[in-house]
């Protein structure tokens, strides 16, 4: 028997977090407001992701949905698709988490400052997005167009559908919305998120894209992208990865010899089209 | 750099000193082969092993280790656990030492890893020279690690009768000072370890047709080599060579819920790269599918990605992976083969 005894300071220790209010999305995604024990701020990046733990059921890597300059409390968008994301969807308001992070590089926000922004969110892609739109509009002056491009697979995948209607009628954010499969009460536009493209026109010089969506989507998107003559590191792509420890140890998340978790989950796509892992 | 000389016949005395203090960890026989293992007594060393079938990796890096405990609640109530045990291991041979130092720099890199940094502060290192290659699998001194230029707080050198003991570090210095019997080497007690370092070099064959900081440029070449699927077609997936690697260090954390529900614990635990999961995230994505990607992945994490993290090649040529592989995939021959397929 190994001798073992408490001691203080672990990398691998949450901070612990109430669940001040839970929404229903969709069938599957649920909305968490969190706020860290003695009002502690996150202080995170838009793009960031943190290790949200259930203690019993384990620990998972989720992205930050909000943005900081939304301060106190910060929002998690959790499909239920694994142990501890079907777990956290059984949670209630006033329980509690664990929280590690945040982690990982985020969205880099000066570069972005006074350039015209395109996101390009495909499904649960526009959770890690959100935080990057909600910033933006938030410091709506210091950025100039602001395009989202949303699809879903049908209406009843749509996340945030409160702020969807408000960007819509924002008259400073160009909104298009599409789904790949309509129901009879769609009348919006149908078609994967490729068919948003010709819509839009972007000066590529002065324009930053930046998309997140299922793998498959990525190969698509970024065909539209550099068509429309953007520069690669002026695309930003947000990567999914298994981050069990989100510290650069664990080795789960590694694309080639890049640890996603580190370098990552934000990539321009100047840094990521050398990896052959990174997009199928 | 302090030499000692400790005759043969005082070893056992130093190590049940040792024991007083330490938990020491050795070398010792175990069902026809060898394994380092806590020592019962001083007489359970056998530091004439050739190798054994785990590197020392366990006793800094542990196949499950409790990294905190918790109780369910509003809030929950979590502490961490660690292990403050001191603890020597001892009879370290050279391939080891070069693993070892690989996962220091690993641990501490960038962040500091806890649980490990804290074990690896509270661990001594007392290395032990190899003289001739353990078996036809090892391939030390084609991967340079054979050589040992630190890592260790002591280094033994078998004189035949007594070891020449090099101190490494003031840690080390201290652990002799607990050996009575241990004199500064003499000019002729010198003669003899050169004589022995002289006559020890030949015996080991080169067996790699590369020098191995070349591999990372010859991987570079390589990746969509049909090579890598022609393996797979070999490969079971079961991990064995994650598994006895000295340099293997991913890990996997997981809950343990007790049985009244509401008290547990995290742990974490060895995991392989080579098992099908490794790479899944929840929505069932597979980030790699294939066994030859999986394959692909794991030797480029020795030849190439260690290599750029780290400054150090992630393969020791220990030859444990081998020794352990029911299809005998060979390391040294799939780097000479990437090296062939460079060079037509």
């Amino acid at each position: 028997m190994v001798e073992q005894t408490p001691t203080s300071g672990s990398l691998y220790l949450p901070r612990m977090a109430e669940v001040l209010r839970i929404r229903t999305l969709t069938e599957k995604e649920k909305v968490f407001t969190l706020r860290l024990e003695q009002g502690q701020s996150l202080a995170h990046q838009p793009g960031q992701f943190v290790e949200v733990s259930l203690f019993g059921i384990g620990e998972a890597p989720i992205s930050v949905s909000s943005s900081p300059t939304r301060n106190g409390t910060f929002e998690l968008c959790v499909r239920a698709v694994g142990d501890v994301t079907n777990a956290m969807h059984r949670l209630q308001e006033g329980d509690w988490v664990g929280i590690r992070g945040p982690f990982g590089h985020g969205f880099p926000v000066a570069k972005m400052r006074g350039k015209d922004l395109l996101f390009a969110a495909g499904g649960l892609g526009l959770a890690p997005l959100r935080s990057l739109i909600q910033f933006v509009l938030d410091e709506r002056p210091s950025f100039g167009r602001v395009i989202i491009l949303y699809g879903a697979r049908n209406p009843g995948e749509l996340l945030f559908r409160d702020e969807l209607e408000e960007w819509a009628h924002r008259n400073d954010v160009e909104f298009h919305l599409t789904v790949d499969r309509a129901d009879a009460s769609w009348t919006g536009h149908v078609g994967v998120i490729t068919t948003l493209f010709p819509k839009v026109a972007v000066n590529p010089r002065s324009t930053v894209a930046v998309t997140c969506g299922p793998p498959i989507m990525y190969r698509f998107v970024l065909i539209e992208l550099l068509a429309k003559g953007l520069p690669e590191n002026q695309i930003y792509l947000s990567l999914e990865r298994r981050m069990k420890c989100g510290v650069g140890k664990c080795g789960h998340c590694q694309i080639n010899g890049v640890y996603c978790c580190q370098e990552g989950p934000v990539f321009s796509y100047a840094q990521v089209k050398g990896l052959k892992e990174a997009i199928g | 750099m302090a030499l000692f000389v400790l005759p043969k016949e005082r070893v056992a005395d130093w190590v049940r000193q040792l024991m007083a203090e330490y938990e020491v960890v050795g070398p010792v026989a175990k069902d026809g082969a060898f394994v380092f293992a806590p020592l019962e007594g001083p007489e359970a060393l056998r530091l004439d092993y050739p190798i054994t079938l785990q590197s020392p990796k366990a006793f800094l890096f542990p196949p499950e280790e409790t990294l905190l405990r918790f109780r369910r609640g509003s809030p929950p109530e979590v502490e961490p656990v660690r292990d403050a045990r001191p603890r020597v291991l001892f009879g370290v041979h050279p391939c080891d030492l070069n693993a070892t130092w690989l996962l220091d720099l690993a641990f501490s890199q960038d962040t500091l890893d806890t649980p490990y940094m804290e074990r690896r502060g509270r661990t001594l290192i007392v290395g032990l020279d190899c003289l001739k290659p353990c078996d036809a699998h090892s391939f030390c001194k084609s991967m340079g690690s054979l050589e040992v230029t630190g890592g260790y707080d002591l280094f033994l050198t078998d004189l035949g009768d007594a070891y020449a003991v090099e101190v490494g570090t003031d840690a080390g210095q201290a652990l002799l000072e607990r050996a009575e019997g241990a004199q500064p080497a003499t000019e002729a007690d010198i003669a003899r370890l050169n004589l022995v370092l002289s006559e020890k070099w030949p015996r080991f064959p080169l067996r790699l047709d590369l020098d191995p900081k070349d591999l990372a440029s010859i991987m570079e070449l390589t990746y969509d080599s049909p090579l890598w699927e022609e393996l797979a077609q070999k490969c079971l997936g079961c991990g064995s060579c994650n598994l006895v690697c000295p340099t293997c260090y991913c890990f996997d954390v997981q809950d343990r819920l007790g049985l009244d529900l509401r008290s547990g614990k995290r742990v974490r635990l060895w995991d392989g790269c080579m098992l099908r999961d490794f790479a899944r995230v929840a929505s069932g994505e597979n980030f790699r599918e294939h066994r030859s990607a999986r394959l692909r992945h794991r030797f480029y994490r020795k030849g190439k990605y260690l290599l750029e993290d780290y400054g150090r090649v992630g393969c020791v040529g220990c030859g444990r992976c081998v020794r352990a592989c029911l299809v005998k995939i060979d390391p040294v021959e799939v780097f000479n083969a990437l090296k062939a397929a460079c060079t037509v």
